[in-house]
């Protein structure tokens, strides 16, 4: 049965090669000084300037609650916090449902094309961001190519204000924005179910849609959590698109942030805010961890 | 043939042209900006005015722009070969090092993907002013390097991964130190993934917005020198042919270094020795911060 000699190979134990000091701490030292200087370090920094009175200079002074305070009892925040959150869920759900369509033919149908239909999709992962909001702008415009395109067609007779500057501007930019995000996690899960699976149900006579219902999606869950957390985390943080595309009616708590950490000039106050938004996204980390137990007991 | 089997065949072309329309979603907006810089006109709207290089000229001769390319491009090199650097050391500790430190390492290196960009920022902006040199090219050189670190750690760790363990085996039983070994053997096979993690890392940089919006002193990036500019309507049709010479330089660089990626893969792939703890996934080598 099988192969001897790499049945030997998988169960002896390796020679025990611990790397001497000099290299271990040769190899650690970049990554453990760019992991608990600039990132640990950095965001303790922040936690510690959250608890905080603003005094205008660097690290504030005195020990406070005032900031928290603030944040839970305004109810500006709670507006700001609640939209954030209902902008960046839905920009989720958009992403992931229109993503997950492209993952199945990448996975199931794609054939020869994968490869090149692979790179396609993940191209606008690595092009300007900011273009790609900028992008939405010239479309949205007043005098914009959406307004000009359907004058030009002779659907409409005016241009009209209604894209610019609504939280559903914010909502379409930020979907295109992220889409590439969300594929390749749905494609890794979807490409990784056994094939058999697939067979079998299909042997035990279940039609296409029952077989998608039962196997496939239950088995590509901890993909879709996965894309979603990677689309969620940075649109709820976002304030770029908002400024460019969203208007008044759409700030979110990232123009907060940043408000504070600019024109208001309130730091403790701004990484406070920070503090409440890892607080939310910490939350959220945790129910699709719960999720994924729930659903992905793949593996 | 089965009728599932038809079914599912029919279902395929209908993904197919699903698929068709997605890209058509993806690509239609950002093309805009290239067809609109070759226009005529400063308004960007239909119908096109006729064809013009004009917008182009005007790129020249800019020194704020050119001051801005410069440092985009000096703060992308040297924060590629940070991330660069920190992505090879941190994966193969991940995956040899054999210690709780090198995991913890490489989980924290991986975290900047669930921390949203302005936070990122703001804690660098504290970071930066503590230890007293402020908002400058070196913060945002230490920003840029947090924000492309998970690229270059995944995509090197897949890497690793993907080189029979049996190859480094043999090098430690032949008498070769550790540090031979890494440079000697692990490096080399690993160079075209290396030469695509910097790749990756320097566009990340080159393109990066909202991090180097809280870093930057007197000296802006290309993005920052964007952004500036998006407030005058009149200077809109420069941004359009700086963003499509932007895109067209992003375009070829990302393009080269997947396919370096999935070359260095293929080689890997090659000599096929019967090797059962290789995982399945890093075949692919699709990126996949997850994958814990």
């Amino acid at each position: 049965m099988g192969n001897p000699m790499s049945t030997i190979v998988a169960t002896q134990p390796l020679p025990e090669s611990r790397f001497s000091p000099g290299f271990r701490l040769a190899m650690l030292l970049p990554g453990g000084l760019v992991t608990f200087f600039l990132i640990l370090f950095a965001l303790g920094l922040v936690l510690f300037l959250a608890f905080r009175g603003n005094d205008g200079s660097l690290l504030g002074a005195g020990f406070t609650f005032a900031n928290f305070t603030t944040v839970a009892s305004d109810p500006l925040y709670w507006t700001v916090t609640l939209r954030s959150l209902a902008i960046a869920g839905l920009v989720t759900l958009a992403t992931v449902v229109t993503a997950y369509p492209v993952a199945c033919y990448l996975a199931f149908h794609a054939g020869r094309r994968r490869g090149l239909l692979l790179f396609l999709v993940t191209l606008p992962f690595w092009t300007s961001y900011l273009l790609r909001v900028f992008a939405w702008k010239i479309v949205l415009a007043y005098n914009g190519v959406l307004n000009s395109a359907l004058i030009e067609s002779g659907i409409w007779s005016e241009p009209t204000l209604a894209f610019l500057n609504t939280p559903a501007a914010v909502v379409v930019t930020l979907a295109h924005a992220y889409a590439p995000f969300a594929i390749l996690p749905i494609y890794v899960a979807l490409d990784t179910i056994p094939k058999s699976l697939l067979e079998a149900a299909s042997d035990l006579g279940a039609r296409p849609f029952t077989s998608f219902r039962r196997v496939v999606l239950p088995n590509s869950m901890p993909g879709v959590l996965a894309a979603a957390l990677v689309v969620f985390v940075p649109t709820v943080g976002d304030y770029v698109t908002p400024a460019l595309v969203g208007g008044p009616a759409s700030t979110m708590i990232g123009t907060l942030i940043q408000a504070q950490f600019g024109k208001a000039n309130d730091w403790p106050f701004g990484a406070a805010l920070a503090v409440a938004v890892m607080l939310v996204i910490l939350a959220v980390v945790l129910v699709v961890r719960f999720a994924d137990r729930r659903f992905g007991s793949r593996t | 043939m089965s009728a599932a089997r038809i079914d599912a065949k029919k279902g395929g072309s209908w993904l197919g042209a699903y698929v068709l329309v997605y890209l058509v979603f993806l690509y239609l907006p950002v093309s805009l900006i290239p067809l609109f810089s070759f226009n005529a006109s400063i308004q960007a709207a239909f119908p096109l005015q006729g064809f013009t290089f004009e917008w182009y000229a005007t790129l020249f001769g800019n020194s704020a722009l050119s001051g801005a390319l410069a440092n985009s491009l000096v703060i992308g090199a040297i924060a590629a070969t940070g991330a660069t650097l920190c992505g090879i050391t941190v994966s193969y500790m991940d995956l040899y090092g054999r210690s709780p430190l090198a995991l913890t390492i490489s989980a924290i290196a991986r975290l900047p993907i669930l921390i949203p960009g302005v936070i990122v920022g703001i804690s660098l902006l504290i970071l930066v002013n503590l230890i007293g040199f402020g908002p400058s090219r070196i913060a945002i050189v230490l920003g840029h390097i947090l924000v492309a670190l998970p690229t270059t750690v995944v995509i090197m760790k897949s890497r690793f991964a993907a080189i029979p363990n049996t190859i480094r085996e043999a090098a430690l039983d032949l008498g070769a130190s550790d540090w031979t070994t890494f440079r000697r053997v692990m490096l080399p096979l690993s160079l075209p993934a290396i030469v695509s993690a910097f790749m990756l890392a320097f566009l990340t940089s080159f393109d990066e917005f909202i991090v180097a919006f809280f870093l930057a002193g007197t000296e802006p990036t290309l993005p920052l020198y964007i952004w500036s500019q998006l407030r005058f309507p009149k200077s809109l049709p420069t941004v359009m042919a700086l963003g499509t010479a932007i895109l067209a330089v992003s375009f070829v660089i990302a393009a080269i270094a997947e396919i370096l990626r999935h070359r260095g893969l293929a080689a890997a792939q090659r000599p096929v020795p019967a090797d059962l703890s290789k995982p399945e996934e890093t075949e692919r080598g699709e990126l996949q911060w997850h994958s814990t």
